[in-house]
């Protein structure tokens, strides 16, 4: 059943109109003020001023290196695989292509492309990854003349990525195998 | 023929023409800069000719977002110049140009200052000014009814048709509220009524209720907010100009604002004294070249008040509801214009 509810009748003062519009007028007149002559802008100028990202945002993927500058990357291609929108794509060395560009380590993508076109930003390549080689970093605002150039290949997404170090499984697999030459073996 | 009054009167027009279309082109930045400043924003900063970084102050300039207005009206004159399938072809192409033809007419008779040398600061010095004024004024309605016909669909139809019937509403609140005006002054001419102010005090104090209905009614003649009904974009799409593009919407755009340039100057005249100021001896007609200069930017100062005003109602304001717009006009202003009126006959006669 509806109810009527009764609403207040205004009072001779309010009906005028006049004063709620005087009050208006104040109110925006303070808000004029406030912006120009106190600098009170809710806005930001964008590409001159830019957000202060969060830690754990989600930005672009790019590869990164360890502490030694090596690539950590071994084009296992799990990120491949894994990603949604399929805009990673690794070519791995092959049976005559170069291996990798020092010893000890096992294998390199020969290359390795991601469409940051088709991107969506969603984090599942870094969390596959086995050796931490590929970040969500704080890149937001992507930007090219052409749709081949936001196609980031190695290099590109290696000088990006800049270097986080971590595990360096490799190196230790090396001290161990040192170890293991210089074990002392007591007849 | 008296060919120097030609020749005066064809220079006044282009001078008058050229002030009010940098005013409309130069309003339209101060619409965008004070709703930015009301809304706590930055406004347009940005646009600028490529040399302006390189001369001191340039970017001063390019803040106060100067140059922008150069920038809309190019945008405006390279868009495509679309016509849609299924417009009555001439009204479509007619409408524009009967809404700016009238709101560019007004401006003829508003005396916009006193005299420099012999000619006297006024396109037609008409003994009939504000009859003229008002005869012009109403023909504005054809313009944006034609519009809302000549598209052809349902959105401009209803913003044509809720301005018909707002403007004819307030047209005659208006009219009425200017009689006390003319009967306290007893002449049509604005420079009579201009030069009775300087002489009496400017009008607003002896007609305020005048000046109010006047003022309200401007706005909604202007189809400015809280009246804008017409081109309520949030109801209406974009209003009676909806189908239109480029420089044929940039005519209606043109029009809105020089009605508000018009509509300012009108109150300038009829209640804030014109060119005059009570102190400085600016109150009579001017008799050297400078205090004829000085006079002019007097009434430029005035009517850039009451545009600024109207801006920052237009920012303030909620718009009345369609019902409420037709109350106020015809259940509250009439009855008031004509109490108004009443009382400043029986108040003159007492006195006479």
């Amino acid at each position: 059943m509806a109810v009527v509810v009764n609403r207040k009748s205004l009072t001779f003062w309010e009906k005028l109109y006049l004063p709620a519009i005087v009050g208006g007028l104040k109110v925006t007149l303070k808000h004029a003020y406030n912006t120009l002559f106190k600098g009170k802008v809710v806005t930001m100028e964008y590409p001159e001023q830019k957000w202060t990202l969060p830690p754990g945002y989600r930005g672009a993927p790019y590869l990164v290196k360890d502490q030694e500058g090596n690539t950590k990357c071994v084009s296992c291609q799990l990120c491949e695989f894994v990603c949604p929108p399929k805009a990673i794509r690794i070519t791995p060395p092959g049976d005559t292509g170069l291996k990798a560009d020092r010893t000890n380590a096992e294998k390199m993508p020969a290359e390795f492309e991601i469409n940051m076109l088709r991107c969506i930003f969603c984090g599942f390549c870094q969390e596959v990854c086995p050796e931490e080689a590929i970040f969500l970093q704080q890149d937001y605002s992507l930007t090219a003349l052409s749709r081949s150039e936001l196609i980031y290949n190695k290099e590109k997404l290696l000088s990006l990525g800049g270097e986080v170090g971590g595990i360096q499984k490799w190196k230790h697999k090396l001290e161990e195998a040192k170890a293991q030459e210089n074990f002392p073996v007591k007849p | 023929m008296d060919w120097n009054f030609i020749i005066f009167s064809i220079v006044k027009i282009a001078i008058v023409v050229g002030v009010v279309q940098g005013l409309v082109a130069y309003s339209v930045l101060a619409e965008r800069k004070i709703s930015a400043w009301i809304q706590d924003r930055v406004g347009p900063n940005r646009t600028a000719p490529p040399f302006m970084k390189f001369i001191p102050g340039g970017q001063f300039l390019t803040r106060l977002g100067l140059f922008q207005p150069l920038a809309d009206g190019l945008k405006f004159m390279f868009k495509e110049d679309f016509t849609p399938a299924g417009v009555k072809k001439i009204y479509f192409f007619l409408a524009p140009a009967v809404s700016v033809i009238p709101a560019m007419l007004t401006v003829a008779v508003i005396p916009f200052g006193s005299n420099i040398g012999a000619q006297k600061m006024v396109i037609a010095d008409l003994n009939v000014g504000i009859l003229y004024t008002f005869g012009i004024v109403s023909m504005g309605v054809y313009g944006i009814v034609l519009a809302g016909y000549a598209a052809n669909s349902k959105y401009p139809m209803f913003g044509g048709i809720r301005s018909s019937a707002q403007m004819i509403s307030y047209e005659i609140s208006m009219g009425m509220s200017v009689i006390p005006v003319l009967l306290i002054v007893g002449n049509l001419n604005l420079g009579q009524i201009i030069s009775w102010q300087s002489t009496h005090g400017w009008m607003v104090a002896y007609a305020p209720i005048s000046f109010i209905i006047f003022m309200v009614a401007s706005f909604a003649e202007t189809n400015r907010t809280p009246f804008d009904l017409p081109e309520a974009e949030t109801e209406l799409v974009g209003g009676y100009h909806t189908e239109y593009g480029s420089m044929k919407f940039a005519l209606f755009f043109l029009a809105e604002y020089s009605n508000m340039v018009s509509s300012s100057a009108m109150m300038v005249t009829l209640f804030f004294g014109g060119w005059t100021l009570p102190f400085w001896g600016l109150d009579h007609a001017a008799t050297s070249l400078g205090m004829g200069i000085v006079q002019i930017f007097v009434f430029l100062a005035k009517m850039l008040f009451f545009m600024v005003v109207f801006i920052w109602v237009r920012w303030m304001f909620p718009r009345f509801r369609y019902d409420q717009l037709m109350d106020l006009g015809w259940r509250r202003f009439l009855p008031l214009a004509l109490v108004n009126i009443l009382i400043t006959a029986v108040w003159l006669w007492m006195r006479s």
